[in-house]
């Protein structure tokens, strides 16, 4: 299991160095620069500015001393908010946004398997078709319906949970965790109905049956142990996407996530900014894939024998 | 997806799974229950509690990308600011008359040129250092080094020297035209005499820094250090920085080294960094804000239909116009350009598209502004607009070459653009295409003249014709039309500046403003309102023209037990 990661981890090097120079190149391509504005801004003050971001240097030369810095955990300067690095401002975004990344996966969760696990016990009966079409409405609803229509509810007409903040008074965490993690619950209802299906038909479970174990024991033991492997292997991508696409729902909600760093970044250029994200961000996706893949290795004794063939 | 594929379990082999059933439903419904009781706790909002407590809780726009005087450049960072530091001048906030600031007192020689400060004795910075005519010198020194990248380093430029010195010109401080004549008097000397120099005072491009803070974390010219951060920051203003918190909060609470510390009401403000229009308003409806900077151009209608004291609308010192890229073939000939401005019905526009109260531009200079009311012959008038294109050689719009409207993605803009497409389609019968841009690459384009015809919106920085009328010198960063007047140049750059009376310089301003809008390398479309959201309980909220506010004049009051609970 562990040279497993290590193998994964080694292969990450060549997918970040190319994640960094692709977006490198994008970004030094876009039209506009970090301090074009509406107003003019003076030959000298251009040049000034470049010279301090080091943009004044040939672009090479520039990506060398980048990814110089980057090898050593340094995003450099952010170019919008002076005086601030990417560094710090990542930090300050992640406890947020990871706590909402959290709650909205535990909303999931629960939400998702236990309806999916519902269902697959009474398959093609309202029981099944009830939380079923409200999954395919929960995927197709995007959170930006959502979000509003939650908060004009609760927040607005009920008064019963504050419409907007994180932390700042109790409850305003129950609405934006709902609003970005439905679509996920509904994902993940329909995963564990099918995987449950088809493992309460294998052989095992019959057995399990015909032993007389008692049904807690066999849905909760033998057949959700097999049944969410899929769940599991979805949970790493997933987690990843919430971290990482809680833009929309951080905005409608004011949350003082990384979100809106990200998305802010990229229309102000900000060039270290953008280029820090997208390395974080792509770095959480490979460790949370790698997390994902080693529990399921862990859940499933076939996968696991064919690691150990592997390695 | 697998499960359809996967084999039904029959009834037969499905055993009892009631237990589940009611056990889940019963531990869902107790969970929900908690969680709703334990959320609705507390049950009173911001405003009130602020009511109570002297907070004023303000909606900001966007997280501060610097609270450095010198650096900063944006609305949001301009509020904050203001609340920190001050100039020596201040205005009244309800009429921008000059106010004393630090300052107590001036003097202007009757040549207009030198002005001499007399600073209050008892200024402070807000940890307790005393504040001096020194502190001005330096700091102006400091907004003129051309490394620190000062965006606003053109408001110094009426001073002696001081633009020579920021260009390299000169090199010796010295020679720039200010002075400590000692701890409390301050002379400045200007090339020539600025009516509105005093105005200047009171932007934060001009406030004074504190310099043994600023040395302390890095060099006096170097960007992006760390003074401005929260427990370093070091200001002269009525509030002092208590609380930066990205993305989350920006608190300040009462200076009390300041000179006029008594007359502050308030005892903090908590600046919030909210982007999105919509989230702002909800916040403010559900009592969360008691002001708001923005309000969604669709509310606004509901907001005027229901008299809502919160909604306050005032005239605001901008222009919306469109640039008309004069280099373009087509848009050579000032008969093409005139044709156009004179068939935007800008009523309609005002009245049916933005519904905000906003007032149709006829001229660049918002009317009003320091007494300037500019004559204009632009009006809307299709046929004689037909006249002109006819003359042009479009008899029709035959002929005319289709052109593009270049705007920054935004439906605001697109609905202004649609509605000017066809009016121009319906009156001169030419054909207008739209294009939108996302902001950086329409900066971009509009910069590099690579458009034809471009929206555009100019907030003025002080209140003066100058600051709109400068924006189309032959080579003024700003002017992007291609446009020059050697004329129009002499007469902003030369004999307004000269002009004996106040009167006299108006004059000279409405000629120079008549030739821009005869040749009309840029179209004017409306004035600009500010669109503010206030709880009634906020007192001493004035509303100006640079939409300025004055916390040290604000304070807290609810009229009933209750308001601030719903708008």
């Amino acid at each position: 299991m562990w040279r497993f990661a290590l193998n994964r981890l080694l292969q990450a090097v060549p997918v970040l160095i190319i994640v960094i120079s692709a977006t490198f190149m994008l970004v030094h391509s876009a039209p506009g620069g970090p301090f074009s504005a509406d107003k003019a801004v003076p030959p000298e003050v251009i040049k000034a500015l470049e010279a301090q971001y080091n943009l004044d240097q040939p672009l090479w030369k520039q990506y060398i001393s980048y990814l110089g810095d980057v090898v050593q955990g340094d995003f450099g300067p952010s170019f919008k908010y002076s005086g601030r690095t990417v560094n710090e401002l990542i930090a300050a975004g992640i406890p947020a946004t990871a706590e909402l990344a959290l709650y909205a996966m535990m909303v999931a969760l629960i939400i998702g398997v236990s309806a999916g696990v519902a269902a697959a016990m009474r398959p093609n009966t309202m029981r099944d078709y009830v939380p079923m079409s409200a999954a395919m409405l929960g995927i197709c609803m995007p959170s930006f319906l959502l979000g509003p229509l939650l908060v004009l509810i609760f927040g607005i007409y009920l008064e019963w949970l504050p419409v907007s903040g994180w932390g700042d008074m109790p409850g305003d965490k129950i609405m934006p965790s709902i609003t970005l993690g439905t679509g996920y619950a509904a994902y993940i209802a329909r995963l564990s109905r099918g995987s449950m299906l088809e493992v309460l038909s294998q052989d095992y479970i019959r057995t399990a049956r015909a032993k007389g174990l008692s049904e807690p024991v066999i849905i909760f033991k033998h057949a959700m142990r097999g049944g969410l492997i899929p769940v599991v292997a979805f949970l790493g991508p997933a987690f990843a996407g919430l971290l990482g696409g809680s833009f929309v729902v951080e905005t409608i909600f004011q949350i003082p996530g990384l979100g809106r760093f990200y998305v802010q970044a990229a229309f102000n250029r900000d060039y270290t900014m953008i280029l820090g994200m997208t390395i974080f961000f792509a770095a959480l996706i490979i460790l949370f894939n790698l997390l994902s893949d080693m529990l399921a290795i862990w859940l499933d004794p076939k996968l696991r024998q064919q690691a150990r063939g592997n390695n | 997806m697998s499960y359809s594929s996967a084999p039904k379990i029959t009834k037969a082999n499905s055993a009892d799974y009631s237990f589940l059933r009611a056990n889940s439903v019963k531990a869902v419904a107790t969970l929900l229950l908690l969680t709703v009781l334990s959320s609705c706790g507390g049950g009173e909002n911001n405003v009130s509690a602020g009511n109570r407590s002297g907070i004023l809780h303000w909606g900001n726009g966007t997280e501060p990308q610097s609270l450095d005087p010198h650096i900063a450049t944006g609305v949001p960072e301009h509020k904050i600011i203001v609340a920190l530091m001050e100039g020596l001048v201040l205005k009244d906030s309800k009429t921008l008359e000059p106010r004393p600031g630090v300052a107590t007192s001036w003097d202007i020689s009757e040549d207009g040129r030198v002005y001499t400060f007399y600073l209050r004795e008892n200024a402070r910075w807000s940890n307790g250092d005393p504040h001096n005519a020194h502190d001005y010198v330096w700091s102006w020194w400091r907004a003129l080094q051309p490394a620190l990248g000062n965006l606003y380093a053109y408001m110094y430029f009426p001073i002696a020297n001081a633009k020579e010195y920021y260009e390299g010109e000169i090199t010796d401080f010295e020679e720039v035209g200010v002075k400590a004549l000692d701890d409390h008097t301050l002379r400045v000397t200007l090339n020539n005499p600025t009516p509105y120099f005093l105005q200047l005072l009171d932007h934060y491009s001009l406030f004074p820094v504190h310099r043994a803070t600023i040395e302390k974390f890095g060099d006096a010219d170097q960007r992006g250090t760390r003074w401005t951060y929260e427990g370093n920051l070091v200001g002269n203003g009525a509030f002092q920085l208590s609380e930066w918190k990205i993305n989350r909060r920006v608190v300040v609470e009462r200076n009390p080294h300041y000179w006029d510390a008594g007359s502050v009401k308030l005892n903090k403000i908590i600046f919030y960094p909210i982007e999105n229009a919509v989230t702002v308003e909800r916040m403010f409806r559900a009592g969360q804000l008691h002001y708001s900077g923005t309000v969604p151009a669709d509310k606004i209608a509901a907001y005027m239909e229901r008299k809502d004291p919160a909604l306050h609308i005032a005239p605001y010192l901008g222009v919306y116009f469109y640039r008309i890229n004069t280099r373009v073939p087509q848009l050579q000939d000032k008969r093409v350009r005139r044709a156009l401005g004179m068939t935007i019905d800008r009523d309609k526009i005002s009245q049916r598209i933005l519904k905000g109260g906003q007032i149709p531009a006829y001229t660049i200079t918002p009317p009003g502004t320091m007494g300037y009311y500019p004559k204009s012959d632009l009006a809307f008038n299709p046929e004689a607009a037909r006249r002109l294109l006819a003359e042009a050689g479009y008899p029709n719009g035959e002929g005319f070459p289709a052109t593009e409207i270049l705007y920054n993605t935004s439906e605001g803009h697109r609905k202004i653009a649609v509605a000017i497409q066809q009016m121009w389609k319906k009156h001169l019968n030419i054909d207008v295409k739209l294009l939108n841009q996302e902001w950086k690459v329409y900066l971009n384009s509009i910069t590099g003249l690579d458009y034809e015809i471009g929206r555009a919106g100019w907030i003025g920085d002080y209140v003066d014709p100058n600051n709109f009328l400068d924006m189309f010198l032959c080579n003024g960063g700003n002017n992007r039309t291609g446009w020059c007047n050697p004329e129009y140049d002499q007469l902003i750059l030369k004999a307004a500046p000269e002009a004996k009376t106040h009167t006299e310089r108006l004059e000279i301003f409405n000629r120079a403003e008549t030739m821009l809008l005869d040749d009309m390398p840029v179209i004017p479309v409306y004035i600009y309102t500010s669109n503010n959201l206030v709880n009634p309980s906020v007192k001493n909220f004035n509303d100006n023209i640079l939409n300025q506010p004055s916390f040290k004049e604000m304070y807290l009051k609810a009229d009933q037990a209750d308001s601030g609970a719903k708008n």
